[in-house]
């Protein structure tokens, strides 16, 4: 556990020198007023251990108990680093598929690993440090007795880490999704959005390299999906992680991802995979770029051949 | 619809009234007809019989109060605690919450002698009987609180590795904290009840003598504003225990229930 406390410490501390002399990730003024602050955080590490967790998913297969086959013969690549949106319908097992990478369910058959970037040695789920892996759900999930403070810091106390230094990690992972100005408030004083900015924040509190996302933004009203979009987009640019995104939203998906994945109905098998053919730098104005029609189009085709 | 916050005068004064009105007119209707006092007490000499010369009343008050007191702080120990246990293992619950129902179903004017053969007289056996009537609410509303947390927090909770105590200790006892309460709730008035009946029946081979004590007594030489008197520190004694609940629920919830 000390062994953690001293890498996060030397992180910072490098992160805070490397200000200095490192040109910065490219931010718009528009990411500014998206309330996105310039921390020392939002470097892009450059040591091997912070670079995003790969997934590797062979031949899969999930039953429930009551008979229904979830997902069977999944076989999926995601390359550390990469920003992948698994599509699909209703029901069709993505978040299941999601619970299966997180740990938090087991297949019946096939395996599921995560990987070192640097080595490419596959670790099975249970021996690398569980933070490394954080998961956002469709609904903010806060503890209600909890201001906000307390709910980005849960993780690390979970994780036995003293107060200061958690509270500290928690006050910068609330900067960081705009929330400074509401860190003692509590869930049942935020909106919507707020509260799943907290929700993002409490996973970004242990700086995953692997961030999973089911649907997380699927409840909120356009215009606050769209800012918290055009948020994560930047903040996978500059933290350096893998991110996992289960949406119904072709939009949402053409936007955020560089590739995407479209399941069909159960049992869940995947019927197309798509790599994204847009600009890295996205800002909101790509919305309405011919390029973004084109690529929405595209997954929005995949998606209703398979809808039957 | 505005909402105006409620004051204090406005939720006080309407019972108050209807109250006194209600009382004032057995009050006239009792004197003008000449109902004889040993069949219809005033209201008046109810209050009287509380005043200077009542002490006996209000030291019974104390000693059910005592009692009370001690078997319902068992049930909430010993209640929450059986919920922690059962709430634990499926295999464990199903083999002995049922049998947890017998504390709703016996039938307590029964055993009450029992319990004093048991624990001989005085206040012990008047405390449990307290304990006995109230402790299955608090079982089972914890337990109905425990088994019902967002599976999505308790898998939050594993992602990040917790342990059983720190699931317990952190998510599931503060998420059933409001049904806790409404156990509690319902608790503290059947203790009070649970107290007084065993008092009815033991409480006079013992030395503190209770408001079940007085009422049997008052009742069998014809005092019934007597009688009435202690069956209105009973009740008042149920009413403060659950005002008391209510007031630690209000300042443990306020900030995150709908409840409050």
């Amino acid at each position: 556990m000390s062994e953690r406390l001293l890498k996060r410490f030397d992180r910072t501390d490098r992160a805070r020198n490397e200000q200095h002399v490192t040109p910065k990730a490219h931010f718009s003024m528009k990411d500014h007023a998206l309330g996105l602050t310039m921390l020392p955080m939002l470097q892009k590490p450059s040591h091997h251990r912070e670079s995003g967790l790969g997934v590797r998913i062979e031949g899969v297969r999930r039953q429930f108990e009551n008979g229904v086959v979830a997902l069977d013969g999944i076989d999926l690549n995601v390359a550390s680093g990469e920003f992948l949106a698994i599509l699909g319908p209703s029901g069709c097992g993505k978040s299941t598929l999601l619970r299966l990478i997180a740990g938090l369910d087991k297949p019946q058959g096939g395996n599921v690993f995560t990987m070192e970037a640097s080595h490419g040695r596959a670790d099975r789920h249970g021996l690398g440090t569980r933070a490394d892996i954080a998961y956002v759900f469709q609904d903010a999930h806060l503890l209600p007795w909890r201001n906000v403070l307390a709910n980005v810091a849960l993780p690390l106390e979970l994780m036995g880490i003293e107060r200061k230094v958690r509270e500290e990690s928690a006050l910068r992972a609330i900067e960081q999704v705009g929330l400074g100005d509401a860190a003692d408030r509590y869930p049942n004083q935020l909106s919507g959005g707020m509260r799943m900015r907290a929700s993002l924040a409490r996973a970004l509190v242990t700086e995953p390299r692997l961030l999973l996302m089911d649907e997380p933004f699927a409840a909120l009203d356009e215009i606050t999906r769209q800012r918290l979009d055009d948020q994560l987009r930047a903040l996978w640019a500059a933290l350096n992680m893998t991110v996992i995104f289960v949406t119904h939203s072709t939009i949402e998906a053409a936007f955020l991802a560089q590739r995407a994945i479209v399941l069909s109905s159960r049992p869940a098998r995947i019927v197309e995979d798509y790599t994204l053919n847009l600009p890295a730098e996205r800002t909101g104005s790509i919305r309405s770029s011919p390029a973004f029609a084109r690529e929405t189009r595209v997954l929005y085709q995949a998606l209703e051949r398979n809808e039957v | 619809m505005k909402h105006r916050p409620t004051t204090f005068l406005a939720t006080v004064l309407p019972p108050a009234v209807a109250l006194i009105v209600v009382l004032a007119a057995i009050e006239a209707w009792a004197r003008w007809t000449h109902q004889p006092a040993y069949l219809v007490p005033r209201p008046s000499t109810i209050f009287l019989a509380l005043g200077p010369g009542g002490s006996a009343l209000w030291n019974a008050l104390l000693w059910t109060a005592v009692a009370s007191l001690a078997g319902f702080a068992v049930s909430t120990i010993f209640g929450i605690f059986a919920a922690i246990l059962l709430a634990g293992s499926k295999w464990v619950r199903r083999a002995v919450y049922p049998y947890t129902l017998f504390f709703q179903t016996v039938p307590i004017v029964a055993i009450a002698p029992l319990l004093v053969f048991w624990m001989g007289v005085g206040i012990v056996p008047v405390a449990t009987c307290a304990f006995v009537v109230s402790v299955f609410p608090v079982i089972a509303n914890t337990l109905s609180g425990l088994v019902s947390t967002e599976p999505a927090l308790v898998d939050l909770f594993r992602l990040y590795g917790a342990s059983r105590f720190a699931s317990l200790w952190k998510l599931r006892l503060p998420a059933a904290l409001p049904n806790i309460f409404t156990g509690l709730r319902i608790a503290a008035g059947l203790a009070v009840i649970g107290a007084v009946v065993a008092e009815f029946l033991v409480g006079t081979l013992g030395e503190h003598e209770g408001l079940g004590v007085r009422i049997v007594e008052n009742t069998k030489y014809a005092y019934p504003d007597r009688v009435f008197a202690a069956v209105l520190l009973a009740s008042f004694l149920g009413l403060a225990m659950f005002a008391a609940i209510n007031f630690i629920a209000f300042f443990s919830l306020r900030r995150w229930h709908a409840s409050q």
